[in-house]
């Protein structure tokens, strides 16, 4: 029996874990600061990635995008991952 | 009799920039064999000990030093560290080293957003590594730093086993040598400069001992990076595992 297999397209989040200091997002935050915004704050800046997977079901997919993100997009060490995935026509 | 010359391996990243460095540094001013490995190179080349250059390796995409782990080289680089072959990874080599699993932590940006360049002065936490046995327990290094990516983080537990293990061997610090928050340039945890792994015998530390060891650019201590590996690698080398362990054992018991 062959799988069918069918791309899908994963837009992933990377972000700095919570209690690590984000000092580009503190930046942002001071300009935000300048312009009188004065509502806006804690900015926190992070990576967003998407890219096509090839799997033969949803949850294929899933594990697929999980082992990508824990072995080179994101560092745990500092980074936390989320993402989610769309059928491809 | 001439002294046993040390053959070191500096490895070139595309966007390695201090490979020259460190290459003019081992042969033209220390006189010892240097050889460059391409981060294709699968070979390295009967290498005694390797250097892995500051710069920006893959242009720092993604992460510093998250695509260069991926190099061919470094399957044979972790190879040569698992089996106790010395590494000394410098500034952007440091990086490659935390992304490769060969040290432990992380380098995040620093703490002011700016790429630091500047002399600093680093006390020297671990005299009795293979690195830095020509310096002396306390001694005040005075070497540049270059980088927008030099802050030390790292969990607790792994700090506090960092610290037990006397793995921290440079500290960012005051020219007497005190460690105040004012000598940290960029906002590592416990004013980290430079650690060592478990068995001692991988180092990675953010400031370029290349740039501060020819008598015409005003500094030589760099050169007690050097003179300490050389000294390792030429009368020591054969005895490197079993060494390494000894070491590990006798910091344990400090």
């Amino acid at each position: 029996m062959t799988i069918a297999m069918a791309l899908y397209r994963a837009h992933i989040r990377v972000t700095l874990r919570p209690s690590i200091l984000d000092p580009q997002g503190k930046a942002v935050e001071h300009a935000i600061g300048s312009l009188g915004l004065t509502s806006i704050r804690d900015v926190r800046m992070g990576k967003f990635i998407e890219l096509t997977v090839e799997a033969g079901s949803p949850e294929d997919a899933d594990r697929r995008t999980q082992e990508v993100c824990r072995r080179l997009l994101a560092n745990p060490v500092m980074e936390d991952f989320a993402f989610t995935l769309e059928r491809l026509p | 009799m001439n002294a046993p010359r040390a053959h070191i391996g500096i490895v070139v990243f595309p966007g390695s920039n201090c490979d020259h460095d460190a290459y003019y540094v081992v042969k033209k001013i220390l006189g010892q064999e240097a050889t460059f490995l391409w981060h294709k190179d699968t070979d390295l080349r009967g290498v005694d000990a390797i250097v892995l250059p500051g710069g920006f390796s893959y242009g720092d995409y993604l992460r510093c030093g998250a695509i260069a782990r991926f190099s061919p080289i470094m399957r044979e680089v972790v190879r040569f560290a698992e089996a106790g072959g010395s590494v000394l990874g410098i500034c952007n080599g440091f990086q490659i080293l935390v992304e490769a699993g060969l040290l432990p932590g992380v380098l995040l940006r620093n703490a002011s957003l700016r790429f630091i360049c500047r002399y600093v002065n680093l006390r020297v936490e671990n005299a009795s590594t293979r690195f830095t046995s020509a310096c002396r327990q306390g001694e005040v290094l005075a070497i540049p730093i270059a980088h927008g990516e030099g802050n030390y983080f790292t969990d607790d537990a792994t700090l506090r086993r960092l610290e037990e293990n006397a793995q921290v061997v440079f500290r960012y610090s005051a020219p007497d040598g005190a460690v105040t928050p004012e000598a940290n340039p960029n906002g590592s945890l416990t004013n980290i400069a430079g650690i060592v792994n478990e068995q001692g015998n991988v180092l990675g530390m953010m400031p370029h001992p290349e740039r501060a060891s020819d008598p015409v650019l005003g500094h030589t201590d760099g050169q007690k990076v050097f003179r300490s590996l050389i000294a390792w690698v030429t009368h020591q080398y054969r005895g490197v595992r079993e060494e390494g362990i000894a070491w590990a054992t006798s910091a344990q018991q400090k």
